[in-house]
């Protein structure tokens, strides 16, 4: 099974749009949402059965127990993450400041703190002819790269036979979620827009994939928004040597369509066409073989 | 007046509403926490005044003193070190500088250097202090990076600051110190979705808090659907213009070229100060 | 000469694990009494970091060569510094690897892919 993984770098491009159009033309049976902090992708593809769900743990988090704090302060004073503040004369953990060092729990003199575990997420998956894997962090929280993997591996592992192309909808930015869902994919679509916002943030997320070794392809959306900028894009790509997929233009149908809760692909319109050309030009360089 | 500007999703304006909102503010600070996809800087242009580089400490082993107890290894939750061949090595970019290995190395073998994982621009455009934030490439946590730039005190009136995406870690750090949190949404299923994110975390902080509706166009909005349910102050509504996308894609400043988007960003201005003032 | 295999179980008809740091189990094959011993991995759900924990783990077995079908740069380099040598394993079958291996057919692993750590994000 092949992995196409739709990034984006800057947010707002399209991706989950794409993403979710590309699953539908290539029917792939395994599809995945790795934008934990923000998903989307299940508002565009309507399941029928209900999910399995598995919550999901990250980094053992402080908590003070005040029947044994002798108030010494010696925690607030060592934390980094100025995570423990005195609140009157109580001290106390905000476990969202919290990353889990257990340093507070080493120098306790009383021994009043302890780790403890932290739901920082939720798993779920949908599993009928196909499989839809995907998560929502509870907000506030870090932790997104291992959610991430999380996610990928539970799709994976739970591949309808004859599976040839899994398809994942990734997320924004280039820090640690991105950073996760590049690790073993087969190729990366960038779904970019023609902003100078849009080429920085392209500039910086091609890095992200060269630094882990994924070569990329981009394409445009929203490309006829600044016709100049979209030329530039195109010939930053051909300057650098990265594969160029096409352009998708500007469509008032596809809000139609997302608003519908369905995909692009449905309507016929502008934007399907030209998806469907971005589609053809990225898959033919992915390989398909059999099912290993 | 410090105002945070947030979204839930990503391009939804966030950047076009905080930087046009510190430009017609005039004697303000503008300041950019997204710091994996900085993008107000390119609006600004903003004429160079320093450079900040930003730094965590990164623990460094003195062999000398290193009796190979391997403590720091077995107390370090992120497994950022291994023992080999009677040598401590450190994986830095694993590492949380949290101070843990070489405050509790029984042999005293621990001590700590500067490792830079970003830096911080200040700079100035007409009345405008820009400081915008860069986090490493291949760098994970931009949480110092964020912590720094709300420390800067310029003066001004008015402090704007420009936050990342969604509701992680990162926004949370940005908004700890607004006063008033001004959530931006697209008029789609995907934007109304990720509303109820941001709005989910204000209320968690206790932020005040109002909506502006970016991109409107005609039709149903289920943004504006998820504001009336929930009661949440609508500030002002930008029509989705392409004219204004282009501008917007050039990096220009809507209301130094158009004066009905200068007087609809003077009305979201007072609107917030009206809100702050209830 | 004890070889490690990242495995998905505790037997020989298990497979290969594709992930090194968080594969559940790790066989340790030795070569001479063709002992094999399954060791459950210590770092299987470690959130940031399960690479170095899990070659940690490894050198403090005192394994000469792991088999991986893939592994991360600060793995590698946890391995590397104990002198342990890294091949690439070929397919999911454990013990066609080990045979690969002993007749000399196995390329060494020289590409490593940057860290996903699951930490603050």
């Amino acid at each position: 099974m092949k992995q196409l993984l739709i990034l984006s770098g800057k947010g707002g491009t399209g991706k989950t749009t794409v993403a979710g159009a590309f699953i539908k033309i290539s029917q792939a049976k395994a599809y995945a949402d790795c934008d934990v902090d923000a998903p989307n992708l299940h508002l565009l593809m309507s399941q029928h059965v209900n999910p399995e769900q598995k919550d999901f743990y990250g980094l053992d988090k402080a908590i003070i127990n005040q029947e044994s704090c002798a108030a010494c302060g010696l925690c607030a004073q060592y934390c980094r993450f100025d995570a423990i503040q005195k609140n009157g004369k109580v001290y106390q953990v905000d476990s969202f400041a919290c990353e889990g060092c257990g340093l507070c729990d080493e120098i306790c003199p009383v021994k009043a703190i302890s780790m403890t575990p932290c739901i920082v997420g939720n798993l779920k998956m949908y599993k009928a002819k196909d499989v839809f894997s995907t998560a929502q962090l509870k907000m506030g929280n870090g932790n997104s790269g291992l959610l991430v993997s999380e996610v990928k591996k539970q799709m994976k592992n739970n591949k309808p036979e004859n599976t040839h192309l899994a398809v994942i909808d990734g997320s924004p930015g280039i820090g640690c979620p991105v950073i996760a869902s590049l690790s073993g994919v087969d190729m990366v679509l960038i779904v970019t827009e023609p902003s100078l916002s849009g080429m920085s943030d392209l500039d910086r997320i091609v890095k992200t994939t060269h630094k882990l070794q994924v070569k990329p392809a981009v394409c445009i959306n929203k490309y006829d928004t600044n016709q100049q900028i979209s030329n530039k894009i195109k010939d930053y790509c051909e300057k650098e040597g990265i594969l160029f997929t096409g352009m998708i233009p500007y469509d008032n149908m596809v809000i139609k369509a997302v608003n519908q809760g369905r995909s692009i692909m449905d309507y016929e319109c502008e934007a399907r066409e030209a998806i469907k050309k971005v589609y053809q030009n990225t898959i033919k360089h992915i390989e398909l073989t059999e099912e290993k | 007046m410090r105002i945070a500007v947030l979204s839930g999703k990503g391009g939804t304006g966030k950047t076009l509403v905080s930087v046009n909102l510190a430009r017609l503010a005039g004697n303000s600070h503008y300041i950019d926490c997204d710091i994996e996809e900085p993008n107000g800087h390119l609006f600004f242009k903003p004429a160079l005044t320093q450079k900040e580089e930003i730094k965590v400490k990164m623990p460094v082993v003195d062999h000398t003193k290193c009796n190979g107890c391997r403590k720091c290894i077995d107390k370090c939750r992120f497994n950022a070190m291994a023992y080999i061949y009677n040598k401590v090595l450190i994986f830095e970019e694993v590492c949380h500088s949290c101070g843990a290995c070489s405050l509790l190395c029984p042999e005293k073998a621990i001590s700590e250097s500067d490792k830079v994982i970003g830096e911080i621009q200040h700079g100035t455009s007409d009345m405008v202090k820009v400081s915008s934030g860069f986090l490493n490439i291949g760098e994970s946590s931009g949480i110092p990076v964020i912590r720094q730039l709300l420390k800067q005190k310029t003066g001004t009136n008015d402090v704007i600051i420009d936050c990342p995406p969604g509701s992680a870690c990162s926004v949370m750090e940005s908004i700890q110190d607004a006063d008033f949190c001004l959530l931006v949404a697209e008029p789609s299923i995907f934007g109304a979705h990720n509303l109820n994110m941001v709005y989910e975390l204000v209320k968690l902080f206790n932020k005040k808090h109002a909506v502006v509706l970016n991109k409107t166009m005609e039709g149903e909005n289920p943004s504006e659907e998820f504001c009336q349910t929930h009661l949440i102050p609508i500030l002002s509504r930008i029509p989705y213009s392409q004219e204004i996308a282009k501008q917007n894609s050039d990096a220009e400043i809507i209301i130094d070229t158009n004066p009905q988007y200068r007087e609809l960003f003077a009305q979201l201005l007072e609107n917030i100060k009206k809100e702050l003032a209830i | 000469m004890k070889i490690a295999v990242p495995v998905n179980e505790n037997h020989i008809e298990s497979g290969i694990c594709p992930s090194f740091g968080r594969s559940p189990y790790y066989l340790i094959y030795t070569t001479d009494t063709k002992d094999e011993q399954y060791l459950t991995n210590p770092a299987a759900n470690s959130q940031g970091g399960a690479g170095i924990k899990a070659a940690q783990f490894l050198v403090d077995q005192k394994v000469n060569v792991v088999l991986v079908p893939r592994c991360g740069d600060n793995a590698a380099e946890v391995l590397h510094a104990a002198g342990i040598n890294i091949f690439k394993s070929q397919g999911e079958s454990i013990q066609e690897n080990i045979d690969a291996f002993e007749h000399n057919k196995l390329a060494v692993l020289d590409q490593f892919h940057g860290g996903f750590h699951g930490h603050h994000g």
